[in-house]
């Protein structure tokens, strides 16, 4: 067998980053991109599965037969996402479970904007609108990550977020349209999710301590503040189409840039609810823990039985 | 029988419905994640047949209730489901054999609808009847494994039987409605159907190693709108933006 010293590997792991070639589970990598790859991807996992929740909360309570099941088959999707993000966690050689226990002892972080309420029908439609936008904004660039089974999940998941931002924006859409009680609804969901929403790109770049490390690496392909600008620039038109107002008194367009300057975020909340001052921190984390407590017995139960199953079989065979 | 087609129609569809709601509250909380998945499903499939359902019981009716009209805005002694359907998840057990119960008459129903004289029963049972089969198969697979399973989940799934048996009875409660659709065909052979439900329930149980309780009790109400303490609650939550805010498109 040939012999690589680390330096070799170090050159030629490199040289494929550079050549766009994609790394897949079985190339030697440098600890810290396993590292930096586990670490994103189970928090991206648990953002999906964390944002279940918020959205969930509608499903029992969606105002007609079409609405409530296109919020099942969207929050069904989330689910999804969650699921072949943990396996592409698990070809980096990190345990599933692990992961997860993490992420319920407040190790493992998920995206924050999970931790604010959803208090009306009209934050189905905000919430898809700029959160599912926000995470696009943030996962088409992930389809080119270098890292093979995390780009490849990305291709899929942003299909169907795709889909989710969508049937947001046309939730606000006809609220704006409708009655003033209808539009009053999308206008207060707007003026919470909007902050929010923006904070989702994470720390001004300058603050940011991951980002040049992983655009090195081609994890990362735009930095917090390219992404959260493009965001803006993108939503603002759309408030203006269907008549809501986005709630920044310092918004204006910029001619000579071509994009919209905004006012200044409120970091303060941001880093309260990182660290779990956020309204629903503690009841997002409560449920994931009471299923995963209450789903005890159930997954023993099959685990038992897939065992006699094979003992059963084993026994004919012989 | 005035509207016995209508009348029946409500029970098909809000046995639909209020089963689609129990399981949608699953969503975000299920034993692991693919179950969670597999229960959405469920939900996502019931709801989709009640849409059907009601769609064609308001044009059967030629009041111009819209499918919406008769899935929120009925009050509760107009609800015709099982009362089966309306017992709450209470655990992944007791969510599984209440599905297992309810599957096990709907696929052979189904199967019968699909001969019906009625082409629009016809067509939504032959829809329904593909998705149903998938559904059976995955209740009797857990029934199975929750049975053969822990000392834990085999007493679980016992108590759920035992708890929900009096409520399968009433599966096969039958008046008037019946009988009148019966005579014109729209409900073609249905004298075997409780024979096949009671091969199915017994096959699956005895695999599971579970015991058929004795109580032959039937607690019969909701075909007839008498319903338990939870539809109220149900209905509290499935009817709340149509009744806080009348008259508007979402």
């Amino acid at each position: 067998m040939k012999e690589f010293n680390i330096d070799e590997l170090n050159r030629k792991f490199q040289e494929k980053i550079d050549n766009d070639i994609k790394i897949e589970p079985k190339d030697w990598m440098p600890d810290d991109y396993r590292q930096t790859l586990i670490r994103q991807i189970s928090q991206h996992a648990h953002s999906e599965v964390v944002g279940m929740l918020p959205e969930g909360n509608w499903i029992t309570r969606a105002p007609n037969l079409r609405r409530k099941a296109v919020l099942l088959a969207k929050v069904q999707d989330e689910a999804g996402h969650g699921l072949y993000l943990y396996s592409a966690v698990e070809t980096l050689g990190a345990d599933r479970e692990q992961t997860i226990d993490d992420l319920h002892s407040g190790k493992a972080k998920y995206s924050s904007i999970f931790n604010y309420p959803t208090l009306t029908w009209a934050d189905m439609g905000a919430v898809g609108w700029l959160v599912d936008g926000a995470a696009i904004m943030n996962q088409v660039p992930l389809c080119r990550c270098s890292y093979g089974p995390y780009a490849r999940a990305m291709v899929r998941v942003c299909k169907e977020e795709s889909f989710h931002q969508r049937q947001g924006f046309e939730i606000m859409m006809k609220l704006a349209a409708g009655t003033p009680e209808q539009k009053a609804m999308a206008q207060d969901a707007l003026n919470r999710f909007w902050w929010p929403a923006l904070m989702m790109f994470g720390p001004n770049d300058a603050e940011s301590k991951h980002t040049q490390q992983s655009m090195d690496w081609k994890i990362k392909r735009h930095t917090n503040d390219e992404l959260r600008q493009q965001m803006v620039d993108i939503t603002v038109p759309q408030a203006e189409m269907i008549g809501l107002t986005i709630p920044d008194p310092d918004l204006k367009w910029n001619e000579e840039t071509g994009h919209y300057e905004y006012g200044e975020i409120d970091w303060d909340e941001f880093w309260q609810v990182v660290k779990g001052n956020g309204p629903c921190n503690k009841d997002r984390i409560d449920a994931r823990r009471k299923a995963k407590e209450d789903g005890l017995w159930v997954r023993q139960a099959a685990n038992a039985h897939a065992e006699k199953r094979r003992a059963r079989n084993a026994k004919k065979a012989s | 029988m005035e509207n016995a087609l209508f009348e029946y129609l409500l029970r098909l569809g809000d046995d639909s419905l209020i089963l689609g709601h129990r399981l949608s509250e699953w969503c975000g909380h299920g034993p692991v994640l693919e179950e969670d998945i597999a229960l959405t499903n469920l939900s996502l499939d019931l709801i989709g047949q009640a849409t059907s359902i009601f769609d064609y019981a308001g044009k059967v009716e030629g009041k111009g209730r819209s499918e919406d009209d008769l899935a929120f805005l009925r009050f509760d002694k107009d609800y015709r489901n099982l009362l089966l359907v309306e017992r709450p998840n209470v655990d992944f057990g007791v969510t599984i054999m209440r599905q297992f119960l309810f599957d096990a008459y709907r696929k052979p129903l189904f199967e019968r609808l699909v001969h019906s004289s009625d082409e629009m029963i016809a067509a939504i049972a032959a829809k329904s009847l593909k998705e149903t089969k998938y559904h059976l198969r995955h209740s009797s697979e857990w029934v199975i494994r929750l049975g053969d399973g822990t000392e834990e989940s085999h007493n679980r799934i016992q108590d759920a039987l035992n708890e929900l048996w009096k409520y399968a009875a009433e599966i096969f409660y039958e008046d008037a409605v019946d009988a009148e659709l019966k005579a014109n065909g729209v409900l073609p052979d249905m004298d075997s159907l409780k024979s096949d439900w009671d091969t199915i329930v017994h096959a699956v149980l005895e695999e599971a190693t579970l015991t058929i309780p004795d109580n032959n009790w039937k607690q019969e109400g909701g075909r007839k709108g008498l319903h338990t303490e939870h539809l109220g609650f149900i209905l509290a939550e499935l009817q709340y933006m149509q009744r806080a805010y009348p008259n508007m498109e979402w």
